[in-house]
C-alpha cells in the first residue's frame, strides 16, 4: 500500500510487507547487516535519530517486542517513551484518536504501535501528521512485518540466497499476523517454495491465493524444507473449538526430532517466540543446533534500527 | 376538509402499472380521483407536477431512528426530516431502540414524537421481551398500540423453539414476523465477509452459512408455523435463491437487502475503510451481482437499512468502528440508479420500495388508486445533484455516496394529503 511509501518511493511507515517492492526489502536487510555489527561493539550505539522522539505504543502487551524496538531506538540515540495502555483502559476508537492527538502535540517522531485490532496502525499512519512515522509492532491477526523481516535476516545469514529455498510455517496460521508477513516477505524476496501446513481450522479460506502451498501433514510438508517457521499456538484456540487439545496438536503438528529428521539435513528451525514447549516443539529441537530462535531475537535489534533508521529518512538510499 | 390537487405530473402507480400525465385529486387525506375532478371538487391546495414523476410515497422497512435512547447519533426530528426530503412517506423502526420497543407505552412515545414531521413512523415490536429470546413479547397489546409487525430487531432467537413459539403467537394474531436470517454462533466475532480479501487483511471473517444455516432452520420454522415472515437484510446470492425458492413452493415468505449492498463488495474494505463495515457485510462481486438479479425478478424488495451514526463511530478500525450506513438522504437516488445501470425498468424499481413493502406490512398505501392514502412522493427524474455531506438531512453523515452524482430528485412529498417537503426554489 503507497501509505507506506512518500513520493520518492521512500519507507515513510513500515505497516505491512505486503506491497512493498523487493528492493525496499533488500535495502532493509542490507542495512541491517550494517547495524549488526555495531552491535557487536561496545559502544553499542550510532548518533542517527539523535534527538528524535520514538513513542513504543502498546495497546497489547508484550515484553519482547516492546524490549528489541525500545534497544533499537536506543542504539539508534533516539530518545524513547514507552506507553503500555492496557486494552482494558481503552475504550473503542475515540480513545485511540484522542491518544494520538495528546501525543502529537508532544511532538514525538514516531510512533511504534502494538494493537490488538487489525488494520489499527493504518489507523494510525493515516492520521499522524506529516513528519511523524508509524512502525506495526503487530496489528491483530493482519500483519508483523518487522518480525518477518528478522526472519529474513535470520534467514539469509544462514541460506545465502533465497530463491532455492523451500519454507514451511506450521501451525496456527489463520490467526497468526506473523505468518502473513513471513508469506509476504518471502514470496517477495523470491522464496523457491512457502508451504504452510495446519489443520483445516486453523487455514484461513483461500490461503493459497497468498502464494503458499497447503499441507495438512507434518510428514508430507516438511519433506525436503529448508526452514522451518513453527508458529506460537494459543490456548484460546481450544474454547474457540478451533482444536480438542495441545495433547492431540502437539501429536500431530508438533516438530519433534522424528519429524525434523525429514526436512533437509542442513534446515534450520524458527519460531517467533515465547515458545510452548511440548505443545508446538520439542525441547531438544528448540535447543538443538539447528534451531536458530535465540539469533532471531538478536537479529530483531538490527532489523528494527534499520527500519527505524529508513522511516526517520536518516540512512540515504543504497547506490 | 383539507384537498388538493396535483397537476400535469406523470402519474406513475407501480402496483397497476398506471402510467400518465394527469391530475391528481385529493380530499381528506385520500386520492378522491384522477383525471376528472370529482363533483364540487375545490382545492385548497395545488401542486404544478409538469415535468415531474409522481409515484406512491416510499415506503422503508428498515430505518434506526436513535430515538429513544441513542440521541447523540440522531433522534426522530431529524430523521424524519430526512425521510420526507427524500420522498419516504413511511418508514419502520425496528425495536432495538433503548428502552427496548416491547411495551405499548414505547410505542406511543415514538408515535407521539414523530407525529409533528407528518411522516408515517411505524414503530415494529419486539418479537421477544428485550429481545433477549426468550420470552414472547406481549404481541397483541403491541398490535393495539398501533405496531403492524414484530421483528427480532436484528438479534436473531437462537432458541429454536422459542421462535416456534413466537412464529406461532404471532400468527394468531396475522402480524408479520420480520426475521433477520443470522446464525449467532457462525457470524460472532466477524467483522467482514469471510473470503481472500478478510484473509489479507487477517480480518475475521463472517462465512456466508451465517446467513444461509439461518435461512434454512427459519424455513422450516414458517413451513411448520404457517406465519407470515419476511427477512430483512439478505446479503448472500444462495440466501437471495433459497427465498426465490421458498416463494416458489407457496410459502408465506419474502425478503429485503439493503440498497447499498448493490453497489459494494468485500473489496471495499480493503485498506480497512471502517465506512463499509456493515451488518450483515458487503460479500463478494458474485453476491451483489446476484442480488441485483433477485431484486430485478421481485425476490427481493429494497430497504435503506438507515443506521446513523455520530461522526468518531467510523473514526476507528475496523473492529471498533460502528457497523451501518445513513441511508435516508439516498435511498430514491439509488433505486433510480439501478434504473439508470440497467438492472431493471422504473415500475419495477418503484415497485420494490412501495407496494411491496406495503403488502409486506399488509398497508393499503403504497399504491395510487382512488380510495388510497394520498401518500406521494414527487421527483424531478432529470434533476443532476450530488451528495455533499453539509447537504444531507440525517444526522448520521456516515455515506459512503458523499460525492457521488446522481440524478433524480425529491420535489414534493405527500402524506395522507398533506404536503411535508417541498424543495426549497
Amino acid at each position: 500500500m503507497n501509505l507506506q511509501l512518500d513520493s520518492n518511493g521512500r519507507l515513510r511507515h513500515f505497516l505491512t510487507i505486503e506491497g512493498l517492492p523487493r528492493e525496499l526489502l533488500t535495502q532493509i536487510l542490507d542495512t541491517a547487516e550494517s547495524f549488526s555489527s555495531v552491535i557487536g561493539k561496545p559502544v553499542k550505539k550510532v548518533p542517527l535519530l539523535r534527538g528524535r522522539t520514538v513513542v513504543n505504543l502498546f495497546f497489547e502487551a508484550s515484553t519482547r517486542t516492546r524490549t528489541t524496538f525500545e534497544l533499537a531506538a536506543k542504539r539508534l540515540s533516539a530518545d524513547v517513551l514507552n506507553l503500555d495502555i492496557g486494552t482494558s483502559s481503552t475504550v473503542k476508537g475515540e480513545t485511540l484518536l484522542d491518544t494520538l492527538a495528546n501525543l502529537e502535540a508532544m511532538q514525538c517522531d514516531m510512533f511504534v504501535v502494538r494493537h490488538r485490532d487489525s488494520g489499527a496502525a493504518h489507523f494510525i499512519a493515516r492520521h499522524v501528521g506529516p513528519g511523524v512515522s508509524v512502525i506495526n509492532a503487530g496489528d491483530g491477526r493482519h500483519a508483523h512485518p518487522t518480525q518477518a523481516m528478522l526472519d529474513m535476516f535470520t534467514i539469509r545469514q544462514k541460506k545465502g540466497d533465497f530463491a532455492p529455498l523451500t519454507v514451511a510455517i506450521v501451525g496456527d496460521i489463520m490467526h497468526s499476523r506473523v505468518a502473513r508477513s513471513e508469506i509476504h516477505a518471502l514470496n517477495t524476496l523470491g522464496a523457491g517454495e512457502v508451504r504452510v501446513i495446519a489443520p483445516r481450522t486453523l487455514l484461513p479460506p483461500d490461503i493459497e491465493d497468498l502464494g503458499v502451498r497447503v499441507f495438512y501433514k507434518m510428514e508430507q510438508g516438511l519433506k525436503d524444507v529448508d526452514v522451518i517457521c513453527m508458529l506460537r499456538l494459543q490456548r484460546e484456540r481450544m474454547e474457540g473449538a478451533a482444536l480438542p487439545s495441545e495433547a492431540e496438536f502437539y501429536r500431530q503438528y508438533g516438530l519433534n526430532q522424528q519429524r525434523l529428521a525429514l526436512a533437509k539435513p542442513n534446515a534450520i528451525v524458527m519460531h517467533p517466540g515465547p515458545i510452548n514447549r511440548g505443545v508446538e516443539i520439542e525441547s531438544s529441537v528448540a535447543d538443538g543446533p539447528r534451531s536458530v530462535i535465540l539469533p532471531q531475537v538478536t537479529n530483531g535489534i538490527a532489523v528494527r534500527m534499520a527500519v527505524m533508521a529508513m522511516a526517520m529518512g536518516a540512512v540515504g538510499e543504497p547506490a | 376538509m383539507s384537498s388538493m390537487v396535483i397537476r400535469n405530473g406523470r402519474v406513475l402507480d407501480p402496483a397497476s402499472g398506471f402510467d400518465a400525465v394527469t391530475d391528481l385529486y385529493i380530499q381528506d387525506g385520500r386520492i378522491s380521483a384522477i383525471g376528472e375532478p370529482p363533483a364540487g371538487f375545490a382545492a385548497a391546495t395545488e401542486i404544478d407536477a409538469s415535468g415531474l414523476i409522481v409515484c406512491p410515497g416510499l415506503i422503508d422497512l428498515a430505518a434506526r431512528l436513535r430515538e429513544p435512547g441513542a440521541t447523540h447519533k440522531a433522534d426522530i426530528a431529524s430523521e424524519t426530516r430526512a425521510a420526507a426530503a427524500g420522498g419516504i412517506t413511511t418508514l419502520c423502526c425496528p425495536p432495538d431502540t433503548q428502552p427496548i420497543i416491547d411495551t405499548p407505552a414505547v410505542v406511543e412515545y415514538i408515535r407521539h414524537r414523530a407525529e409533528p414531521s407528518g411522516i408515517r413512523v411505524m414503530p415494529l415490536g419486539a418479537l421477544t421481551q428485550g429481545l433477549q429470546g426468550q420470552l414472547l413479547s406481549a404481541m397483541a397489546s403491541l398490535q393495539a398500540a398501533g405496531c403492524v409487525a414484530v421483528s427480532d430487531g436484528g438479534r436473531p432467537v437462537s432458541n429454536s423453539r422459542v421462535l416456534r413459539q413466537a412464529l406461532d403467537y404471532a400468527r394468531t394474531f396475522d402480524l408479520p414476523v420480520l426475521l433477520t436470517p443470522r446464525d449467532p454462533g457462525l457470524s460472532e466475532g466477524g467483522l467482514m465477509h469471510e473470503g481472500r480479501v478478510a484473509t489479507r487483511m487477517g480480518i475475521a471473517g463472517i462465512p456466508q452459512a451465517a446467513e444461509t444455516a439461518a435461512l434454512g432452520r427459519d424455513l422450516a420454522l414458517v413451513e411448520q408455523t404457517g406465519a407470515r415472515v419476511h427477512f430483512g437484510r439478505l446479503s448472500t446470492g444462495r440466501g437471495a435463491e433459497l427465498i426465490r425458492r421458498a416463494r416458489r413452493d407457496g410459502l408465506p415468505v419474502s425478503a429485503d437487502v439493503a440498497i447499498h449492498q448493490l453497489f459494494f463488495t468485500e473489496l471495499d474494505l480493503w485498506g480497512f475503510e471502517s465506512m463499509y463495515r456493515v451488518e450483515p457485510p458487503f460479500r463478494t462481486a458474485e453476491d451483489r451481482d446476484s442480488l441485483r438479479r433477485a431484486v430485478a425478478d421481485g425476490t427481493l424488495l429494497l430497504c435503506s437499512d438507515h443506521q446513523p451514526h455520530q461522526p468518531d463511530a467510523k473514526q476507528a478500525p475496523l473492529a471498533s468502528a460502528d457497523p451501518g450506513l445513513s441511508g435516508l438522504d439516498t435511498l430514491l437516488a439509488l433505486v433510480l440508479r439501478l434504473v439508470e445501470e440497467g438492472v431493471l425498468p422504473l415500475r419495477d424499481a418503484l415497485a420494490r420500495v412501495t407496494v411491496a413493502p406495503a403488502r409486506v406490512l399488509g398497508l393499503d398505501s403504497g399504491v395510487i388508486a382512488v380510495g388510497r392514502p394520498a401518500d406521494l412522493c414527487l421527483f424531478d427524474p432529470d434533476a443532476v445533484w450530488q451528495l455533499r455531506e453539509d447537504a444531507m438531512l440525517s444526522r448520521g453523515k456516515n455515506s459512503p455516496f458523499i460525492g457521488w452524482e446522481f440524478t433524480g430528485q425529491t420535489r414534493y412529498t405527500v402524506v395522507g394529503g398533506r404536503l411535508v417537503y417541498s424543495h426549497a426554489g
